[in-house]
């Protein structure tokens, strides 16, 4: 099955969602070769945002939902039909702003859906304005004297929220983004991943995480939360503006509960 | 009050703080008298409080229809002084008063008529707790009615089934026994009536859920809101008779996109809600519209702005539910105006919703909602599922908004294997990707409207206007929602004839029928629980009509029938 359409890409010429979306059809083409996925069993939901437009790039039964509500819409499509499975993509504004309860909700009751985060720490489609995740002193649109909050840390937000599935990718690393999405969809339960996404038109990031950015172990165990949040807080140097954290990528937690559709 | 012939209609308050199980009192007794076979209203009034302050059920019976709770009382239960305050005025003048105690205020003014009835001390004789005590008062009730000792009791089992039935019973037989030994006199003309099993005794809550579910409900989703709450209580206790899915999600944001996505998967899903929750949902609702995914709501007003008054009743919102969602695109609101209709309306919401793949509304009030009556045994099987146009066997380029004669494009799930089901928020074309191009826009649109057609022809097989009364007469009042109980019981004692005329479909409108109704009317009536008289304006919008004379009450309080009786007496002619 080819995942493609015929639908023109109106992301900005070299902009890193173009990445998540190559390591999508690239992850449910080898899970659909493998026969581990069919294709028609798969949903693809989005939320509103530059995100939002890879439904009409995605050959596969696709939600666009609206701004902030991608989570609940895929909450329902599941309990609707527990066979389908769900991936939604969603934005930092989407998520960690518009639709925040939700996020937390789908943690907590950890429904059977799978959660991508192009996380690129700004509103991207209105323009240019701060995001929770965008550092202090951002200067944009709508803060044109900086940003004067402080970000949150998605991971260990979604941690505490009791999420049985934690990850950060890079956009730009298409390999290692394929196989935690691949590792993501294979898990049963609320799985989530960040995936750090500069955009290159409103605040590109490109230079700033090549020197920080290093994938841990991936055989450490995954199943203790206390490691998990320290190494998430480890990360959280990103939220905070500290120019000289490291951020670490990969798969930090993943345990099995019972989900919400059993 | 110089109140019209009520004569055959008998009235029992029963008066107490919250937690002392008024309203189940209420119900108990209306359920006694449903059984009996005799035909029941019962209201309830409460603040928005756990425990104290002051809950009333009246109970209004009779062996013709009633349609709506009225006073004066025949009886009075009061289970705390402030009963006898607050509603020592609305007293017949033979009424009977029950209470453990009666000060000495209250002793003289009631004199005779009041009885001292050891409710409290029963109960605590028994070692039952003190809620039961309700049941002494249900057996004093049912001496002073008439109601035979082993009719009672044999009623009583069934109603107390299960919830501590012997200390029910026992206590009962006590207050039975003890009006009894007083030689008290006995209603003699309430001896049971009708035949029992052809009714039930229904709230317009529990009506609309199983309307819902007699049209193939699969999932409702909700989160708790006076007074729409009743509704998720109940069929959340009966899941798994109905084999259905009850869902509470975090908010009202989360209840209707869940619903949207279920209904996306195939699913018929249903959404319930008050007013201000219905508030949250706007910006998904009209996703509903863009997308054509099929989702019944039920939205039950009560008084607002704002938080308002929780549990008190309103007709404050029509106008806005009838402008529910941005953008322009068909919708179906339908207002019943009592339980059966609520039935019957809950099951055409959601078989139209998928007939059409379009949001549909049924409107309800606090109290519609909430408040108890007999009625004919609603029949699920009178109930046919529409499921709507869904293709079992979709060709590989399937488009989910292909374009129709009627607009309505054939239904695929995902899960279809070799089809590719796209919805989205955004405009888009056949095949569900997204377009800002005019033409394709203008396309769309045009589609999603002609299923307006379709919609509005529903209304030839619908009641979306119901005539009651004195069909010739140059009188008319017209009423929606709850309202219709008022109007109809108060139209029991009007001096002159008067058509009554009743609007249940809103949208679409019957407008040649409501102008045929209200041609070469003398005087028409408008009666409505708001301030700005909704249904007045959408006559006047739909029929070019206008209705001068207006009975609005917007005190939060539904229509007393008697009140109401002198109200539009005064305005016929």
């Amino acid at each position: 099955m080819e995942f493609a359409t015929k639908a023109k890409i109106t992301w900005c010429p070299g902009c890193p969602n173009a990445a998540i979306l190559v390591a999508f059809r690239q992850a449910v083409t080898e899970l659909v070769n493998d026969g581990k996925l069919k294709p028609e069993n798969l949903v693809a939901a989005s939320g509103i945002g530059c995100h939002g437009k890879i439904t009409d790039y995605l050959n596969t039964n696709t939600f666009t939902s609206l701004h902030g509500r991608v989570i609940a819409s895929m909450e329902g499509i599941k309990v609707a039909n527990p066979a389908l499975t769900i991936v939604g993509f969603s934005g930092d504004g989407d998520s960690y702003s518009e639709g925040v309860e939700h996020l937390v909700h789908a943690a907590r009751r950890n429904s059977d859906i799978n959660l991508f985060i192009h996380d690129n720490q700004v509103f991207a489609l209105t323009t240019g304005q701060a995001t929770p995740t965008t550092p202090v002193g951002f200067k944009g649109k709508s803060t044109p004297y900086g940003s004067i909050e402080l970000p949150f840390n998605p991971l260990l937000f979604m941690l505490a929220s009791g999420a049985t599935f934690v990850a950060r990718s890079y956009a730009l690393d298409i390999p290692k983004t394929k196989e935690i999405m691949k590792a993501a969809i294979a898990h049963k339960g609320f799985s989530f991943v960040d995936i750090i996404q500069p955009c290159i038109t409103f605040y590109d990031t490109r230079d700033y995480y090549k020197e920080r950015l290093y994938w841990i172990d991936e055989n450490a165990p995954k199943n203790n939360l206390s490691d998990a949040m320290e190494a998430v807080r480890v990360a959280g140097g990103r939220s905070s503006g500290a120019g000289s954290d490291k951020v670490p990528l990969g798969i930090f937690y993943r345990v099995e509960q019972p989900t919400f559709e059993e | 009050m110089s109140a019209p012939s009520h004569e055959d209609v008998f009235s029992v308050g029963i008066g107490g703080a919250a937690g002392e199980g008024v309203r189940e009192a209420g119900a108990s007794l209306a359920q006694l008298l449903t059984d009996l076979g005799f035909e029941v209203f019962v209201g309830f009034d409460y603040p928005s409080l756990i425990r104290g302050g002051h809950n009333f059920s009246r109970v209004s019976f009779s062996g013709e229809k009633v349609h709506c709770d009225h006073s004066p009382l025949t009886i009075l239960i009061a289970l705390d002084e402030e009963t006898l305050r607050i509603h020592k005025d609305e007293l017949n003048k033979d009424a009977v008063i029950l209470a453990d105690t009666f000060e000495k205020e209250y002793a003289e003014r009631f004199g005779a008529n009041a009885v001292t009835l050891p409710m409290k001390e029963f109960a605590q004789k028994l070692g039952a707790p003190p809620i039961t005590r309700t049941s002494v008062a249900l057996g004093a009730a049912c001496y002073l009615l008439g109601v035979a000792p082993d009719v009672m009791a044999a009623i009583l089992k069934k109603i107390f089934q299960g919830r501590s039935l012997d200390a029910n019973l026992e206590l009962a037989t006590a207050g039975y026994e003890h009006l009894a030994k007083l030689g008290f006199r006995q209603q003699e003309r309430l001896a049971p009536h009708g035949a029992a099993g052809a009714t039930e005794l229904l709230d317009g809550n529990t009506a609309l859920g199983r309307g819902f579910v007699a049209a193939g409900m699969d999932i409702y989703f909700s989160y708790p809101m006076t007074p729409s709450s009743s509704i998720l209580h109940f069929l959340a206790k009966q899941q798994k008779e109905y084999k259905i899915k009850v869902i509470q999600p975090e908010n009202e944001l989360a209840v209707v996109h869940m619903a949207l996505g279920a209904a996306y998967a195939g699913k018929r899903a249903a959404v319930g809600t008050a007013t201000g929750g219905f508030a949250l949902m706007q910006e998904a609702f009209s996703l509903a519209g863009m997308a054509e995914l099929p989702i019944a709501f039920v939205v039950s007003q009560r008084y607002a702005p704002a938080t308002g008054g929780p549990t008190y009743t309103s007709q404050g919102d029509l106008t806005f539910i009838l402008h529910s969602g941005h953008g322009e695109f068909p919708r179906i609101v339908l207002a019943p105006g009592d339980p059966q209709e609520a039935f019957a309306c809950g099951a055409d919401a959601l078989n139209l919703a998928w007939k059409y793949q379009v949001p549909t509304i049924v409107v309800l009030d606090r109290e519609l909602s909430e408040s108890l009556e007999t009625v004919p045994a609603l029949d699920p099987q009178s109930i046919k599922i529409e499921r709507g146009k869904i293709l079992e066997k979709p060709s590989e380029n399937y488009g989910r908004y292909q374009i129709t004669d009627d607009g309505v494009s054939p239904m695929v799930f995902p899960g279809a294997p070799g089809a590719v089901v796209k919805a989205s928020s955004y405009e888009h074309g056949e095949g569900g990707m997204t377009t800002e191009e005019a033409g394709a826009i203008k396309k769309m649109n045009d589609k999603r409207f002609a299923k307006a057609q379709g919609i509005a022809n529903e209304l030839k097989s619908h009641e979306a206007a119901k005539v009651y009364g004195d069909k010739d007469s140059s009188n008319v009042i017209v009423f929606w929602g709850s309202t219709k109980g008022a109007v109809l019981e108060a139209a029991k004692y009007l001096t002159e004839p008067a058509k009554l005329l009743q609007i249940v479909w809103m949208d679409p409108f019957d407008a040649e029928k409501v102008a045929v109704e209200l041609a070469g009317a003398k005087t028409i009536v408008d009666v409505e629980a708001n301030r700005t008289a909704q249904l007045a304006s959408l006559i006047r919008e739909k029929t070019g009509l206008t209705i001068d004379k207006k009975i609005l009450r917007y005190d939060a309080r539904p229509f007393d029938p008697l009140e109401l009786t002198e109200k539009i007496n005064a305005l016929l002619t």
